[in-house]
C-alpha cells in the first residue's frame, strides 16, 4: 500500500502535466512516468507478467513509437491556443470534473466485498496461470489477436508507404544533366571553385577572389549563403595583407632573426 | 490492501485522459490521452482480478495492451500520412468533410 500512496500523487500530477504540457515531447515523457508507475502498481497487485509486459510493450515499444513520430512530425509542432469552438475548453473541464466526481462517488459508495487475493490463482506461478487460461478459455480470442496484429502491421505499411514521384537520380543521369547544362547555358563542367583559395582566409565562409579582385559567389556553400554567414573579403583587405607581408619580410631581412611566422595566421595570398 | 484506492486512481486517470482528448488539438497528444485512458482501465482490470481471485482480469488487461499496440501503430501511420499531405498534426485542420 505504501507503493500506491507514493506513486498515486506522482501519477495524477504527471497525468495533469501531460494534458497541460505545451510541447508534445513533454507529454510523451510524462506519459512514460505514468506507464512505469502503473507497471509498479501491477507488480504490487500480484501481476508480475503484466508488470513486465507493461514495461516492454508500453514504455519500450509504444512510447518509443510516439517519440519517433514526434520527431518525424516535428518536435515544435505545438498546439494553437485559439479555440475553434467557443468555450470548448471550459465545457470539457466542467464535464470532466462532473464525470470524475460521478465515478469516484460510485466507487466509494459501493463495496467490492471480500478481496479474494491471487494467492490461490498464482499458486503455480503467475505466468503458467495466465498461459493455462490464455490457451484454453481464451484461445479463440488469442488467435484472432494474431490476425489483428498482422492487419495492423500491413495497414501501417500501406499508410506509411510513399510512391517515388521522380525517377531515381543515377550517376549517369547526373552526368547527362551536367552536359546538358553546359550545352545550354555554358555552366562550367568541372567542380565549383573552392572557397577562399585566393582570399584573405582559407576558411569555407570566405569567397574565393577572382583574378580581377572581385569575389566569386559560387565558391560558397548555398547553406552558408542562406544563413548570411559569408565573411567579406574585400579588395582593400587584400592590399592591406600584401602591405603587412612586405613589412614582415622587410623586418625579417633587416633584423636577420626568424620572427614568428605571422603570414600563417593571416593567410596571405598563396 | 483494499481495492477502492486503486479503482479511484483508475477513475481519476481515465477522467484526466478524457478531458485531454476533448481539450488538446495536437493529434499525437490526443493519442497519448487515449493511451492514458486505456491504461487506467487496465489498472481497474488488474485490481478486479485481485478482488475476484482469478486471472481473467489480467488476461483482459493483456488483450487491451495488444489492441492498444495495434491501434497505436495504425493511428500513428495515419497521423504521419496526414502530416505529409497537410503539413499539420492538428485535429482541427482535417475538416474537409465538414464543407
Amino acid at each position: 500500500m505504501i507503493a500506491f500512496w507514493v506513486l498515486a500523487p506522482i501519477m495524477v500530477a504527471a497525468a495533469l502535466g501531460m494534458v497541460m504540457a505545451r510541447k508534445a515531447v513533454h507529454s510523451a515523457l510524462l506519459l512514460a512516468i505514468i506507464m512505469v508507475s502503473l507497471a509498479v502498481l501491477y507488480a504490487v497487485q500480484d501481476a508480475p507478467f503484466l508488470f513486465v509486459v507493461q514495461i516492454i510493450v508500453y514504455t519500450g515499444a509504444i512510447l518509443m513509437l510516439f517519440l519517433f513520430v514526434l520527431m518525424l512530425v516535428g518536435v515544435d509542432a505545438s498546439d494553437s491556443i485559439v479555440e475553434t469552438i467557443r468555450g470548448q475548453r471550459l465545457a470539457a473541464v466542467v464535464l470532466g470534473v462532473l464525470f470524475g466526481a460521478t465515478i469516484a462517488l460510485g466507487i466509494t459508495q459501493t463495496s467490492v466485498g471480500v478481496i479474494a487475493g491471487l494467492d490461490e490463482a498464482n499458486a503455480e506461478g503467475n505466468v503458467p496461470g495466465i498461459a493455462v487460461l490464455l490457451f484454453s478459455k481464451y484461445v479463440f480470442a488469442f488467435e484472432v489477436t494474431s490476425a489483428l496484429l498482422i492487419t495492423a502491421a500491413l495497414g501501417a505499411m500501406v499508410l506509411a508507404h510513399q510512391e517515388r514521384l521522380t525517377p531515381k537520380m543515377t550517376q549517369r543521369r547526373v552526368a547527362e544533366r551536367r552536359m546538358q547544362d553546359y550545352a545550354e547555358s555554358g555552366k562550367p563542367l568541372g567542380p565549383l571553385p573552392t572557397p577562399g583559395v585566393y582570399a584573405r582566409h582559407n576558411a569555407v565562409d570566405t569567397p574565393a577572389l577572382l583574378p580581377d579582385g572581385s569575389t566569386s559567389t559560387v565558391s560558397i556553400s548555398r547553406s552558408l549563403q542562406a544563413r548570411g554567414n559569408i565573411r567579406q573579403a574585400l579588395v582593400g583587405e587584400v592590399d592591406d595583407t600584401l602591405e603587412q607581408i612586405t613589412e614582415d619580410t622587410k623586418t625579417r631581412s633587416t633584423t636577420g632573426n626568424l620572427a614568428p611566422d605571422r603570414s600563417a595566421d593571416q593567410g596571405g595570398p598563396q | 490492501m483494499s481495492a477502492t484506492p486503486f479503482l479511484t486512481l483508475s477513475a481519476l486517470l481515465f477522467t484526466i485522459g478524457a478531458v485531454g482528448v476533448l481539450v488538446r488539438r495536437n493529434a499525437i497528444v490526443v493519442f497519448m490521452c487515449v493511451e492514458l485512458m486505456l491504461n487506467a482501465t487496465n489498472l481497474a482490470f488488474v485490481t478486479f482480478a485481485r478482488v475476484h481471485g482469478n486471472l481473467d482480469g489480467q488476461i483482459a488487461a493483456f488483450f487491451v495492451m495488444v489492441v492498444a499496440a495495434a491501434e497505436v501503430v495504425v493511428g500513428l501511420a495515419i497521423i504521419t500520412s496526414i502530416f505529409r499531405t497537410r503539413r499539420s498534426a492538428s485535429v482541427d485542420d482535417a475538416s474537409l468533410l465538414k464543407y
